[in-house]
């Protein structure tokens, strides 16, 4: 019941925020002084983008039991089809002004794009890529990772080196992504500018509509017949393979659908912080993403959004204020949410209202007795 | 000076054959031609004195000066020249241009000269010397000298130099133009491994004038000197594997305790590493790091520091969680961040050196193509040492007895009387302590840093993984197959996609074979 009411509470505040920026920023005139300045969106449309990875990472370990200590490689992979995008608009207003290649290119004194950065200049098939990339790398990795069974532990190992390999990949100048700088100076979007205000709004209503839209439907997804074996195979795989389920192509097809929106979450976080390298595959960016899972309450969807907003919140104001202190917070939420919190915030707060509704109801017998 | 001009005409007169004296003036005023016979006079002259006034004759230092009517050594300084006693270096005077007379030289006296010196240094007394001037006239070997070298040969008594020496009249016979002669020198560089030497038979081939058997004969040589070459060059990757090898089994031994034997997903166990290499750093504070001891006290001192850190880690957090390896990773993650940035807030977020010990810097160098660094050697022997007493300790103490008991059977171990979390602990601290030497051996070959774990806790695990959980020789066999691929693939495709390959080889791996190479074989369907 009290998580039921929590999951509404959550929902109905990011829709809240959602509509106050819209009215503020959209409908009323600049006079009336109420709308968020640009920094501002962008801080918000950034967590929600994290919020969203963070989702994508609950659909798979919360309700599947797989934890994937590689999910920011596709939400790398997904920015980084959004960024060979933005990168193509930029035509001839690089420094070097060519009007096909990127500037790192000209730098790097290659003659024409690699074959892999054809069709970029079309937003549709950017848009395609976003979610192709990353569903057809984790279609691969699960399709053999599954079907050996490899779980657990194990698991989670493998995918820490893949996206291990993957961010040494892009450490490489000759992958012809721009190496260790990234892609970045992104000039327009559809024909506007990337950092014009409108610009702004839009995107960060879009990530909060995304992350709605996330929500509502891993929530639906859970309620129908797939989400149930899910949540079955979580708890105890093997029963459910003897009972005859395909244990492997659920957990590859959930797998998909997650690694998805984690691209999609990439895409919609590179035009708002403006760049995108090979930093966001690091291990130990997929491990935070872990964090902010278990901090909220795996297994709840919306805690994962939660724990992602908050822990981002205090990183951008320990690193602001106390910069040194940061990985120490960090280190202790990390240890604190695992030995304290095993639900993490949500479901402590679930719990302490059920012990108080089970004292309440002794209570009121013993009253009445 | 007054030495000076008794001296030199006393030597020449009892030096083999009668000469006139050195006269200074005489010298400095010769034509060129003249001064060849002066160069013929001061090589039989076997004296300290004439090597100096050759050499400084070559270095365009020698002059003659009126003043005392000798020689000295002249240096220029600005537009004046300093003046030096011949023989002890010493200062005399300082005077412009016209005051001395500077012998003069040209491209061809030069040459001589160099050949002069070089051949009396070949018999000087000092084998150094010896060796150095060996290696000089294998430059240009001048097939004039080839007489005295020989002499040479029959009477020097040094190993090494007389092989050199060798190499030295082979390549020198090359010069020749009797074919004879010729085969000769390359009989005698057949088995030299060098780049020089190659260059120089690469260089022969190319003459017009050699005799057909000549010609054949060389080219064999060179196409067994290509194929020695890229053997020893094979060799070198494979001791730069064995080398990686053995830092990953060091940086992965004490993993394969906390996460094979016990299970427990320590992701803070770089840091321990880290922990270790800095305690290196903090003994050589104290201990100057040239000397040997500094290291010799840090192994210890590394073990406990780490050690006790992963007692403490075991009972405050890890003790929570057994039976929960996602848990435990994402706490241990936590741990690790904090150990960083405590290391970050007290040494600084710069990277440290830590001294090579005197003993351990330089190498062995067996050939042009093979060599081997001394702390490289070390960090091999020392992961073989760690290995075999992590060994003893696990198979032949009471200690590892009952840490053994207690992965085997936890209940039946604690109704036996074993304390079994005060095993844990135990066991955790071993596989933490361990972590620290290997920082310690880590430190001698790269810099140490607040990331320096976070670069090895990957790799510890692919090794760990790789190997087969719950198995020490799993991890040994995965750790040098690994560090071996790793070096040889490096050659053909650089370091990083070297590093690449590897991480993708594990991962399809771990597929077809979920357990590792040396799995446990066991009933369970699942852990």
């Amino acid at each position: 019941m009290l998580l039921i009411f929590l999951r509404k509470l959550i929902l109905s505040s990011i829709a809240a925020l959602l509509m106050y920026v819209f009215i503020a920023n959209v409908v009323l005139p600049e006079s009336f002084g109420l709308a968020l300045d640009s920094y501002t969106l962008t801080i918000i449309g950034k967590y929600l983008c994290f919020a969203m990875l963070a989702v994508a990472l609950d659909l798979v370990w919360g309700y599947c039991g797989i934890l994937s200590l590689g999910h920011t490689a596709f939400f790398a992979l997904g920015g980084y089809a959004m960024g060979m995008y933005l990168m193509r608009q930029i035509g001839d207003r690089g420094t070097y002004g060519d009007s096909e290649l990127p500037d790192f290119m000209v730098f790097l004194n290659w003659d024409e794009l690699p074959w892999f950065w054809f069709g970029f200049d079309q937003f549709w098939f950017a848009v395609l890529m976003v979610f192709l990339v990353p569903g057809i790398l984790a279609f691969v990795f699960g399709w053999f990772a599954f079907r050996s069974r490899v779980s657990g532990v194990y698991l989670s190992i493998i995918t820490q080196a893949l996206t291990y390999a993957l961010m040494l990949a892009f450490f490489r100048n000759e992958m012809g992504f721009g190496g260790n700088n990234g892609l970045t100076d992104f000039k327009d979007i559809l024909g506007y500018s990337v950092s014009s205000p409108d610009v702004r709004v839009a995107l960060m209503l879009l990530s909060g509509c995304g992350l709605i839209g996330c929500l509502l439907l891993c929530m639906q997804l859970m309620k129908t017949k797939f989400g149930r074996v899910l949540i079955a195979i979580r708890d105890s795989e093997s029963r459910i393979r003897f009972l005859g389920y395909r244990v492997e192509y659920y957990k590859l097809l959930v797998f998909v659908i997650s690694a998805m929106i984690a691209g999609f979450a990439g895409a919609l976080y590179v035009p708002q912080v403006g760049i995108i390298n090979p930093g966001e595959f690091s291990p130990l960016a997929s491990i935070e993403v872990v964090v902010w899972v278990a901090l909220g309450g795996r297994g709840s969807l919306v805690g994962a959004a939660l724990g992602a907003i908050a822990v981002n919140a205090a990183k951008t104001f320990f690193t602001g204020f106390y910069p040194e202190a940061w990985l120490f917070f960090l280190g202790a939420i990390f240890v604190i949410s695992t030995l304290y919190l095993p639900k993490g915030i949500l479901g402590a707060i679930v719990d302490l209202g059920a012990k108080y509704q089970s004292t309440r109801s002794t209570s009121l017998k013993e009253s009445c007795s | 000076m007054i030495f000076f001009r008794l001296l030199v005409p006393f030597i020449l007169m009892f030096s083999a054959q009668a000469f006139p004296a050195l006269d200074g003036q005489a010298l400095a005023k010769a034509s060129f031609k003249e001064k060849m016979i002066f160069i013929e006079m001061l090589t039989m002259d076997p004296s300290d004195k004439a090597s100096k006034v050759l050499q400084y004759w070559l270095d365009g230092e020698l002059a003659y000066w009126p003043k005392i009517g000798g020689m000295v050594r002249n240096v220029k300084e600005g537009r004046k020249y300093v003046l030096k006693d011949l023989m002890t270096g010493k200062e005399l005077e300082t005077v412009v241009s016209k005051k001395i007379t500077r012998v003069k030289t040209n491209n061809r006296l030069r040459a001589e000269l160099k050949q002069v010196i070089g051949f009396r240094k070949i018999a000087s007394p000092d084998v150094e010397v010896r060796y150095a001037a060996v290696l000089e006239l294998m430059r240009q070997p001048n097939l004039e000298l080839l007489p005295k070298l020989l002499d040479r040969e029959l009477v020097e008594p040094d190993l090494s130099v007389n092989t050199n020496l060798s190499i030295l009249i082979g390549l020198t016979q090359l010069e020749s133009s009797d074919s004879f002669v010729q085969l000769e020198g390359l009989e005698r560089i057949t088995n030299v491994l060098s780049p020089e030497v190659k260059d120089v038979l690469n260089r022969f081939l190319l003459r017009g004038d050699l005799d057909r058997i000549v010609v054949d004969r060389a080219a064999e040589i060179l196409v067994d000197m290509e194929r020695q070459l890229s053997y020893w060059g094979m060799g070198q990757n494979l001791f730069y594997g064995l080398s990686l090898g053995s830092v990953l089994l060091l940086a992965a031994i004490g993993l394969a305790i906390t996460f094979g034997v016990m299970g427990v997903i320590n992701m803070a166990h770089g840091e321990f590493i880290m922990l270790g290499a800095y305690t290196a750093f903090v003994v050589q504070q104290f201990i100057p790091g040239t000397s040997i001891w500094s290291l010799i006290v840090a192994i210890p001192t590394a073990f406990l520091v780490s050690g006790f850190s992963g007692i403490i880690l075991e009972r405050s957090v890890i003790r929570h969680l057994y039976g929960r390896p996602l848990e435990t990773l994402l706490a241990t993650v936590g741990v690790s961040l904090i150990l960083q940035q405590l290391v970050r807030s007290v040494f600084g977020p710069l990277n440290q050196s830590v001294i090579t010990p005197d003993l351990l810097s330089g190498s062995l160098n067996i050939n042009a193509a093979f060599s081997m660094t001394y702390n490289r050697i070390f960090v091999i022997i020392f992961a073989i040492i760690v290995l075999i007493s992590l060994w003893c300790v696990m198979q032949r103490t009471t200690f590892g007895m009952r840490i053994r008991a207690v992965t085997m059977n936890r209940g039946m171990a604690s109704s036996m009387g074993i304390p079994t979390k005060r095993m844990d602990a135990m066991a955790f601290g071993l596989g933490s302590g361990i972590a620290g030497m290997a920082g310690v051996a880590l430190s001698q070959l790269t810099n140490v840093g607040p990331n320096l774990g976070q670069a090895y806790i990957v790799d510890s695990f692919m090794v760990v993984v790789f190997g087969g959980v719950g198995n020490l020789l799993g991890t040994v066999v995965a750790a040098f197959s690994l560090g071996v691929a790793n070096k040889i693939i490096e050659p053909f495709s650089g370091a990083v996609l070297a590093k690449i390959f590897i991480l993708v080889f594990i991962v399809l791996f771990i597929q077809k074979r979920p357990r590792g190479l040396f799995a446990l074989k066991g009933r369970s369907v699942e852990d």
